[in-house]
């Protein structure tokens, strides 16, 4: 089915989310849409999918003009979706999990479940997916649970496709797999829109590529062309994605941990037994599939999270039972994975960001008060310093660009005096401009001889900044290896298998 | 190896909570004017006049319409005489006696409003304020009754227990919150239970706090005249201190929530608790600390009901306070200057409300405007939240009315 959006325009208010835009996908075609987190990708999706009405602009399937008012409509005109997260019920069987709403019935209304597993194993066995219907989903590795959404949309005859950012929670073997899965696909004729950031996959899978960026189409590019020439267009300028840095000069322990547990929400153990030391002057990367145990590490570190076993050593200072804030003034800096809701506080200022973990004293407090000429001080010179893109120290954070929070968030834990820095996805949904210069600022913590942490589940980040990296796999240290490691390697020790 | 299906927890009383308060002076305003518009139909469609001329309706329009605007005007004039200045009055003193007891009913609604913002501002429903002024209120009888201090000295130790008994037993609510993880609003609700429970039993046990020679009702004496809250103007009004007190309160609220230090931690846990927890914030304590500075804003309107008598007092000495500053702290956005202002316009209904009986009207109406107020200020973000719309895309009330006025017959 040929899909077509015409000048479709969708505004927030003030806020231009997508702008006149133009976008064919043919029949049996793979359609790369690849922009940067909050170039108005998902917000289009969002619209085809009758999630949003355009403010302006129509949708056409096979040169016919639609009117969707809702999912509903959408997904009976042909248009399948597979969202960023599963929307899948974990207790369900795949079978119960692709028929939830439209369910074949048989007499007296009852579910007929023999029916629902026919459609899995049909389409399963059609495509190669190798999926068993009476698996419980929450059973299921990521990749397979993804499987099963595909299976969801091509149950109710999707002809359209898309895949949401579908590799963000895929190990590369995973991510293999799947582009195998969609090349399949779009020879049995469906169209495929595939959304992404990463030039990688779009270079290995497209057949076509769209460019938007700041929810404009910038223009369509080739799978053949380099991946310079498309990160220049997706930020509009030509970027380096290399960090320059010189070999570590390392020094003592800055932070051991011995044999770390820590027990999560759901009472299993989700860091086991995890042992590393890192130096001072040396950035130790902690790679892995996300919800491999690298979040409930970096709490246990930073005292968010009860440790059941083990230590943690900041220099000669235990910290394995100390407070949050104890961490704080022992000089930890932590850039936490989710900005928005444990980085910022979206309705403070800027400056009040700059303060939230120092008010208790100077530099920002005076006695029982807030010491405001400080503040504005301090403020603007890190907002300088740091480059944040902002018309005031008194914007709320919550109305800066991604990008530009997390700058706010670097400075913040930056300009304090550190003993040790953990960076937990510190380059997630950041423009790629900011990219480079969080990670220059991380490189020159490091040569200021701090021990530096970085958890991230981006290779190319981690390849970029470490200097060693350990790989975490279902709560344990798989391995820890050099950075000159290969991205097959790592893949594999990603997925479990030991260096 | 959940984490892909997990769904993002959202907190909708939390969410609601903000939506509400961040509806900011306009739509204040905005629901203030549609209560005295609502409040003028419910006076139209109780007038005896106007609804004998409305059965002549086609006939001759005119009446009603006359009938309708005389309605309006006495029964808001009545309010303004009752509340303000009465224009009616032969001597000057008498003339301004309606603002003084503006003020006077105000005094204590504004402070417990007060209290009742705070807690807002940290994200907590404190419902309490009826249990706490009643608890503060207790106290502060048992010093100014059955204790004798010197002059100056009573009046202030029976302020200051009142204050600290009431932060106290609203301390209670959040020492269970952060403990046991109990919701502060089913606490609350049942500690104004308790309050009241023990208040009644003082008032009535002749070993505790019941009237010397007093007869079978709950009541206590009189304070002692040195713990009395002095009259502010002379003999000639009943105004007292307590209305300072309240004033004094406002800036005080002021202060530690724009400028101190222990402020910006209540609105950043307020805001994003998460955060907090990260920038090293024990969160559970403060919720502990700020129920109970909560709770001592609570207290200066105990101190205003319990020193400002000059009788006995009876158990229901909280009258409507309780639950009046949870509206005034609502219309107030939960800002200094807003709760002042939502006090006073509170002060002035009740004040006010006996001059529209005199006019043959029925004083509850002020009632009625007050809830509609608050109503027209809490209604749309609530009304989302139970049938679980989305938030309106610019979500203020009057960018939705607007549009639907300038587009004619709303959004596509």
């Amino acid at each position: 089915m040929k899909l077509e959006l015409r000048g479709i325009t969708k505004r927030f208010g003030a806020l231009v989310a997508n702008d006149h835009i133009d976008l064919v996908v043919k029949s049996g075609e793979i359609h790369s849409l690849l922009g940067e987190n909050g170039a108005g990708k998902s917000t289009l999706m969002n619209v085809l999918y009758g999630l949003y009405s355009a403010d302006e602009g129509e949708i056409l399937l096979d040169d016919v003009v639609q009117n969707f008012k809702g999912p509903g409509d959408a997904m009976a005109a042909g248009i399948g979706m597979v969202h960023q997260h599963f929307m899948l019920i974990p207790v369900f069987t795949v079978a119960e999990n692709v028929v939830l709403g439209h369910e074949p019935t048989g007499a007296l209304d009852t579910l007929d479940l023999e029916a629902a597993r026919k459609l899995v194993r049909e389409i399963s066995d059609r495509f190669g997916f190798d999926i068993d219907p009476d698996a419980l989903v929450e059973d299921l590795p990521v990749g397979a649970q993804q499987r099963v959404e595909i299976i969801k949309a091509l149950a109710r005859d999707a002809k359209v496709l898309v895949l949401d950012e579908p590799t963000a929670v895929l190990t590369p073997q995973e991510t293999d797999e799947l582009m195998a899965i969609m090349k399949g696909l779009a020879k049995a004729g469906t169209s495929i829109v595939f959304i992404t950031h990463k030039l990688r996959e779009v270079q290995a899978v497209a057949d076509r590529i769209t460019v938007i960026r700041l929810g404009a189409v910038v223009g369509d590019a080739k799978p053949t062309d380099s991946a310079s020439t498309l990160a220049t267009m997706m930020v509009g300028r030509a970027v380096d994605l290399d960090v320059k840095k010189h070999s570590p000069k390392k020094g003592d322990a800055g932070l051991t941990v011995t044999n770390l547990t820590v027990v999560g929400d759901r009472h299993n153990k989700v860091v086991d037994d995890v042992s590393f030391t890192v130096h001072a002057g040396e950035v130790l990367a902690i790679a892995g599939v996300q919800g491999n145990g690298q979040t409930e590490l970096a709490e246990a570190l930073v005292g968010l999270r009860d440790v059941t076993g083990g230590k943690i050593v900041l220099g000669k200072l235990d910290i394995t039972d100390s407070t949050v804030r104890e961490v704080i003034d022992a000089g930890v800096g932590y850039i936490p994975e989710d900005r928005s809701k444990d980085g910022l506080v979206g309705d403070f200022t800027i400056a009040e960001n700059f303060m939230v973990n120092r008010s208790y004293g100077p530099p920002f407090a005076k006695g029982l008060s807030i010491d405001f000429v400080n503040r504005a001080r301090i403020a603007d010179e890190l907002i300088t310093e740091y480059d944040v893109r902002t018309p005031s120290q008194t914007t709320l954070a919550k109305q800066l660009s991604g990008g530009n929070q997390q700058k706010v968030v670097v400075a913040r834990e930056l300009s304090r005096d550190l003993n040790l820095l953990i960076a937990s996805q510190p380059t997630r949904g950041v423009d790629v401009g900011s990219i480079e210069f969080i990670h220059e600022r991380i490189i020159a913590t490091r040569d200021a001889g701090k021990p530096v942490v970085i958890i991230s589940t981006e290779l190319d980040e981690v390849s970029a900044l470490a200097d060693r990296i350990a790989v975490m796999y279902r709560g344990k240290i798989v391995g820890i290896v050099d950075a000159t490691t290969s991205r097959e390697t790592l893949g594999r020790m990603m997925a479990g298998a030991t260096a | 190896m959940n984490n892909a299906v997990e769904t993002p927890v959202v907190n909708r009383g939390n969410a609601v909570l903000k939506e509400i308060l961040s509806g900011g002076a306009t739509r204040a305003l905005l629901s203030v004017v549609l209560g005295f518009v609502v409040g003028a139909l419910f006076m139209v469609f109780s007038n005896e006049a106007f609804l004998t001329a409305a059965q002549y309706f086609t006939a001759r329009p005119a009446d009603s319409l006359a009938a309708a605007w005389t309605a309006i005007a006495d029964g808001y004039s009545a309010l303004f005489r009752g509340s303000i200045y009465n224009y009616a009055a032969d001597d000057i003193v008498v003339a301004f006696r309606p603002l003084t007891e503006t003020l006077r009913f105000a005094g204590p609604l504004i402070a417990s409003g007060l209290g009742i913002a705070l807690a807002f501002r940290v994200g907590l429903f404190n419902i309490g304020a009826s249990g706490q002024l009643l608890f503060g209120a207790l106290w502060a009888t048992w010093i100014s009754t059955r204790v004798s201090l010197p002059w100056g000295v009573h009046l202030v130790v029976a302020a200051l227990v009142a204050i600290l008994a009431s932060a106290a037993y609203a301390a209670v609510v959040g020492f269970l919150k952060a403990r046991t993880g109990a919701h502060e609003v089913i606490v609350t609700i049942m500690m104004n239970y308790i309050a009241a429970g023990i208040l009644t039993y003082f008032f009535r046990t002749p070993e505790l706090l019941r009237e010397v020679d007093g007869g079978g009702t709950p009541k206590s004496d009189a304070p002692a005249e040195t713990a009395q809250l002095p009259y502010l103007l002379g003999d000639q009004y009943t105004l007292h201190w307590g209305f300072i007190l309240a004033i004094v309160g406002v800036f005080a609220y002021w202060w530690i929530m724009e400028r101190s230090t222990m402020g910006y931690r209540f609105r950043m846990v307020g805001h994003n608790p998460d955060a907090a927890r990260t920038a090293g914030i024990n969160v559970e304590r403060t919720f502990m600390i700020a129920m109970a500075v909560s709770g001592a804003f609570v207290g200066l309107a105990a101190v205003n009901q319990a020193l400002g008598a000059r009788a006995g007092m009876t158990p229901d000495i909280d009258g409507t306070i309780g639950f009046d500053a949870i509206t005034v702290a609502l219309l107030g956005s939960s800002t200094a200057p807003g709760v002042l202002l939502a006090g006073l316009l509170f002060g002035a209904f009740k004040a006010g409300a006996p001059a529209m009986q005199v006019i043959g009207l029925s004083p509850e109406i002020t009632g009625v405007v007050q809830g509609f107020i608050v109503l027209f200020i809490a209604a749309p973000p609530l009304v989302r939240a139970i049938f679980r719309l989305p938030p309106p895309q610019k979500s203020t009330v009057v960018a939705d009315w607007w549009r639907s006025l300038v587009t004619k017959g709303g959004r596509k």
